[in-house]
């Protein structure tokens, strides 16, 4: 790891007047992307800015929904009560995720802030778009089982966020609150957060240069109570998705009234199915009516040669977790 | 990761086993500076760090210093600048937990974690669970009992991380162990074992 310089801020406006004025500069809170990504030269720094003493702190229930500040911890937000009852699908996405270890480290803010798993942007022996932009893609033709089949481009197939957090909260409506270093604050919703890769598959998300996330805001809804995340992986645990759901469902007298619907592990960023939501409503809550709005989430696909198989598998996984919502 | 600049001086024999049985004593005789109590936080003075700096960490109860510069992690300023070689790198990725550790009663990746993001907390590794009469902590007679182990290189930090499942009360069966364990892993494949040893020691832990 090459050497930088740390700077502890203990003001919001301090941590993101430093960022502005160092372009090498990272800020950090649990690290444990980071630090990675820093070991492997994919990432380096000339500067670290420890956010951890800024008051983004507490889970709390407001008027637009349950506020979590970002730098809260993955396993302290997926083991609150109010996380556990009123959001099933975020607590599950949280605990199905990394390790115990890594969950008490990591951050909410910099969880929506990973960075993609393919192999070859992270070993800087290869070429990659995303590290090192115009230098190409070998995971075209390469190795790209774990790779996306949705929303990629010719010049990045990766998950750009690998992770499950996200998927949780892109379904749910989830807003992120960011702020400059004017202490100025803008609302963006997940949805709007991360950039497709395009051409520009190195610019992964909305967040400027001297942005720092405060907090995520969910709406609290019946169907982020009645909700689950159904993660696939090739080990039992402690593994990325290979295919995730997150799903949640209002249903009265066996009806669909209301339907959220993303996946994970498919989409260049996580994937927002409005179409599949949409096909939902109004429909009746059976196995045919999911088995029906799953082909639409997947339409489109356009699957590599060893990650065909996702098509299926997500098809799969959102029958799965619908049916499950539906009957719980 | 370059050489330490300021390495802690080895012990004369150069055996880990008589440092480890001397550790307790050395540690009690610790030159450390007064600690900074304030939680977590660093003086006005040192609010950015450049170079090598002066690093306080409470390890095991003692606070003790070490001269580093900001990229050097827990995992090497405990094994490297502090002898305290018990916690093992395994990967340097948060991938294997054969260097967890525990930060303020939370198990962590120490091989994750800055030394100087870490001065302020209580920091306990494998050397500090022991009795100061050699009394082993509950959870490492159970690995002894249920041979929790075959080469040993994970099992510090599977002691560590069991005794955290444990207190998060994450130990009510088997296989709640077993998820809850999932970031330790063992090339030797002691799984049945190591399972075994948290769900007896968990009925010893108080």
């Amino acid at each position: 790891m090459n050497n930088f310089s740390y700077t502890q801020a203990d003001k919001a406006k301090d941590a993101t007047a430093a960022k502005r004025d160092d372009k090498s500069a990272a800020f950090i809170a649990g690290g444990t992307t980071l630090l990675d990504l820093m070991k492997l030269n994919v990432e380096n720094h000339g500067q670290l800015i420890d956010v951890n003493l800024l008051p983004f702190r507490g889970i709390a229930m407001t008027k637009d929904g349950l506020r979590i500040g970002a730098l809260e911890r993955m396993s302290d937000v997926g083991a609150h009560p109010l996380v556990v009852q009123q959001f099933a699908m975020v607590s599950e996405s949280l605990l199905l995720a990394a390790s115990a270890q890594l969950r008490n480290m990591a951050s909410i803010g910099g969880n929506v802030l990973q960075r993609t798993r393919c192999g070859y942007f992270r070993d800087t022996a290869f070429p990659c778009n995303k590290r090192e932009p115009g230098s190409g893609c070998p995971a075209l033709e390469g190795d790209n089982r774990n790779l996306a089949i949705l929303g990629t481009s010719d010049a990045c197939i990766a998950t750009s966020y690998p992770g499950d957090l996200a998927v949780a909260l892109i379904a749910l409506d989830a807003v992120l609150t960011l702020e400059n270093a004017k202490g100025k604050q803008r609302q963006v919703p997940l949805t709007k957060f991360y950039l497709l890769p395009g051409t520009t598959p190195q610019r992964e998300t909305v967040l400027e240069a001297d942005e720092l996330i405060v907090a995520v805001t969910i709406p609290q809804t019946e169907m982020a109570r009645k909700s689950k995340y159904l993660k696939v992986r090739d080990r039992a645990s402690y593994a990325y998705a290979l295919v995730s759901a997150a799903v949640g469902l209002e249903v009265q007298g066996g009806v669909v009234k209301g339907a959220r619907v993303a996946l994970g592990g498919v989409g260049a960023q996580p994937w927002r199915c409005f179409e599949a939501e949409k096909m939902l409503v109004g429909k009746p809550a059976t196995e045919a009516t999911f088995r029906a709005a799953a082909e639409v989430a997947l339409r489109g696909a356009k699957p590599r040669e060893h990650n065909t198989f996702k098509v299926e598998m997500a098809q799969n996984t959102l029958v799965r977790a619908l049916s499950e919502v539906a009957a719980a | 990761m370059s050489q330490p600049s300021t390495p802690a001086p080895r012990n004369p024999d150069g055996s880990r086993r008589t440092f480890m049985k001397q550790a307790g004593g050395m540690l009690g005789l610790a030159l450390a500076p007064p600690f900074l109590a304030q939680a977590e936080r660093l003086t006005a003075l040192s609010k950015k760090v450049a170079g090598v700096s002066t690093i306080s960490l409470k390890v095991n109860g003692t606070v003790r210093s070490i001269r580093a510069e900001p990229r050097v992690t827990l995992l090497d300023a405990l094994r490297e600048y502090l002898d305290l070689t018990g916690s093992k790198k395994g990967c340097d990725h948060g991938q294997c937990g054969a260097c967890t550790v525990l930060v303020d009663g939370r198990r962590v990746n120490s091989c994750l974690t800055l030394a100087v993001m870490s001065q302020g907390k209580e920091i306990t590794t494998i050397e500090g669970l022991a009795k100061e009469g050699g009394e082993l902590h509950p959870m490492q007679a159970a690995f002894l009992k249920h041979d929790g182990f075959q080469c040993g290189y994970c099992t510090p930090g599977q002691i560590l991380s069991g005794i955290a499942c444990v207190q998060e009360g994450h130990a009510g069966s088997e296989a709640e162990v077993r998820e809850w364990m999932s970031g330790n892993l063992c090339r030797c494949s002691a799984y049945p074992n190591i399972t075994a040893a948290i769900l007896e020691a968990k009925g010893k832990m108080g």
